[in-house]
């Protein structure tokens, strides 16, 4: 009896070994093949890389040129969309949270569920008829919009996932003191769960700041710096496909160097949230 | 006796299925009422209809008058907010707000405009913690966080934040379910204390402590109110068979 209860215990160590090992073989694959890319970015891009290359705006091949205009449309663009969709997103996100138990609720999110599976073309081809041909041509708002459109349901969902983590025992807390319900939302909900929204918004920006077909139909592309938003606004995105799809290998060079601004962009943007997110209570 | 709340003939129903029978009660002013019975038997429920807080169970559906101060409390047009600043409420499990200490005191006075400037909220907020025996324990670290508290000092930080509200009765549902026997004694000690400016409801499962605290004990059986009488008597010669083989523990 005590003998076959060793045996036991042996086998139960093995078996768990051989999982832990398995994990953590995945853990390697996953982890492995992003830092693969991000260094092959890194190599292939960072002779290219420069001041004059992050000021310039495009030039003719074999005359130098750069990628500012490109950062700085992304930039508007990407505030533009966050301007518009993050109070709507997560407006709708307390909204679903909070009050949508009923017919309306259930539609709304089924609505945003099907508008986050929507390829982000699609998007596009929408703000197109929407804005563009009524405008007469591509602009950076049009761009923006498309952004927007794509951040909002899934910053609504998020938002609404995070709302409903706050414990249901907090709100009857602040209830209990004769809070009235927007008051319970606004100062005990909203903060409790404002790490996860945070989190979410910002995995939302950094999601648009990498779109290019949406962008591709509405804002089009520039070779200047520009401010205005009812002109052709430049990306970091189309002018990357643009340098990336040229004949030239300078251009290729280039397109190396602007993905890997992109990505170090992106990587910004989820330290900061890291950062300014910690828990402080 | 004055008594400050009266319920009379009170039904309680989630959906379907009816959880309170016919209730009817009168509770009186500036004592401790004890509720005491097996688990599931509404006592909780119960609690929670004195200041409508099922309210926000879509379900929950109440029939029957609960007169606060001589006013039904479920009369169409009742100020449900109001209510409940009048009536307030400890839960089983404490439930601090992810803010500081002194927030977390500060909250319903805020709320309710209670306060006339910086200093008087100080001043309450601190009458409070004391009023709630947790002044001496945490008055050096009034701006950290609630969290960082033990789960016996942030029971009484939420006795504290009821009391802040000035309300004029106490509903408490098993405040000391998950204490210590010493923080326990403490929560005891204090709900005695309470009672000469507030009525107080306690749901309790710890006979002893019912015995201890209160003044009359109501024992509930399948949403039924069994017996309400003086715990003296409740806990010497009860009225009802089911009452002493309860308290007796002859059944669970
Ligand atoms: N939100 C709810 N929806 C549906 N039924 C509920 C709900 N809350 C409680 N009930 C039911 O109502 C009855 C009374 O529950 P209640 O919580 O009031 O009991 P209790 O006496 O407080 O029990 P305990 O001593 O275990 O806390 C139980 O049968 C319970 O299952
Ligand atoms: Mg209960």
């Amino acid at each position: 009896m005590s003998e076959n209860n060793l045996q036991n215990h042996s086998r139960r160590k093995i078996i768990s070994r051989i999982m832990t090992l398995l994990t953590a073989a995945c853990t390697f694959f996953a982890i492995g093949i992003l830092l693969l890319i991000i260094s092959y970015i890194a190599v292939r891009g960072v002779s290219s890389l420069s001041l004059q290359f992050l000021i310039d705006t495009p030039k003719p091949v074999g005359e130098g040129g750069g990628i500012g205009n490109a950062i700085l449309g992304s930039a508007i663009m990407t505030a533009l969309a966050a301007l518009i969709g993050l109070p709507l997103g997560i407006g709708a996100g307390i909204y679903l949270a909070e009050f949508g138990n009923g017919w309306f609720g259930k539609i709304t999110r089924f609505v945003a569920d099907t508008l986050i599976g929507v390829p982000s073309i699609i998007i596009g081809i929408f703000v197109y008829t929407l804005v563009v041909l009524p405008m007469g041509r591509q602009s950076g708002l049009a761009g923006g919009i498309a952004l927007a459109l794509i951040m909002i349901p899934i910053v609504a969902r998020t938002t609404e996932e995070m709302i409903r983590l706050v414990p249901n025992s907090m709100r009857e807390g602040a209830l209990a003191l004769g809070a009235p319900q927007w008051r319970v939302t606004m100062n005990i909900v909203l903060p409790a769960a404002s790490t996860g929204i945070a989190t979410g918004a910002m995995l939302a920006i950094a999601r648009i700041t990498g779109e290019t077909a949406p962008l591709l139909f509405t804002a089009l592309n520039s070779r200047f710096y520009n401010g205005y938003l009812d002109q052709p606004m430049a990306s970091l995105t189309v002018q990357i496909f643009n340098y990336a799809t040229g004949p030239f290998e300078v251009e290729h060079a280039m397109a190396w160097a602007a993905t890997l601004i992109l990505v170090g962009l992106i990587l910004l943007i989820n330290i900061t949230v890291r950062f300014l997110t910690r828990k402080k209570f | 006796m004055q008594s400050k709340i009266s319920i009379s003939n009170l039904d309680f129903y989630y959906g379907k299925t009816q959880a309170l029978f016919d209730i009817s009660m009168e509770i009186p002013e500036r004592q401790v009422v004890a509720f005491i019975g097996p688990s599931g038997c509404g006592k909780s429920t119960f609690l929670r209809t004195l200041n409508r807080m099922n309210d926000t169970i879509p379900i929950a559906r109440a029939e029957g008058v609960v007169k606060i101060d001589g006013e039904n409390i479920y009369a169409p047009g009742t100020d449900v907010v109001a209510l409940r600043r009048k009536v307030g409420m400890v839960f089983q499990k404490s439930n601090p707000f992810p803010k500081s200490i002194f927030e977390n005191v500060a909250y319903g006075i805020r709320i309710n405009g209670l306060h006339k400037n910086k200093a008087d909220l100080q001043e309450r907020v601190e009458k409070a913690l004391r009023d709630a025996a947790l002044l001496n324990e945490v008055k050096d670290r009034l701006n950290s966080s609630a969290f960082g508290l033990s789960g016996g000092q942030q029971q009484r930080l939420c006795i504290a934040r009821a009391l802040a509200v000035q309300p004029e009765v106490i509903l408490m549902d098993e405040p000391a379910s998950a204490l210590d026997p010493i923080a326990t004694q403490k929560i005891e000690e204090l709900v005695v204390e309470l009672k000469k400016q507030y009525s107080i409801v306690i749901v309790t499962h710890n006979m002893q402590q019912a015995s201890r605290v209160s003044d009359k004990t109501a024992f509930f059986m399948l949403g039924k109110l069994i017996e309400f009488n003086p715990t003296q008597k409740m806990f010497t010669n009860p009225d009802e068979r089911l009452t002493e083989d309860y308290i007796t523990g002859r059944f669970g």
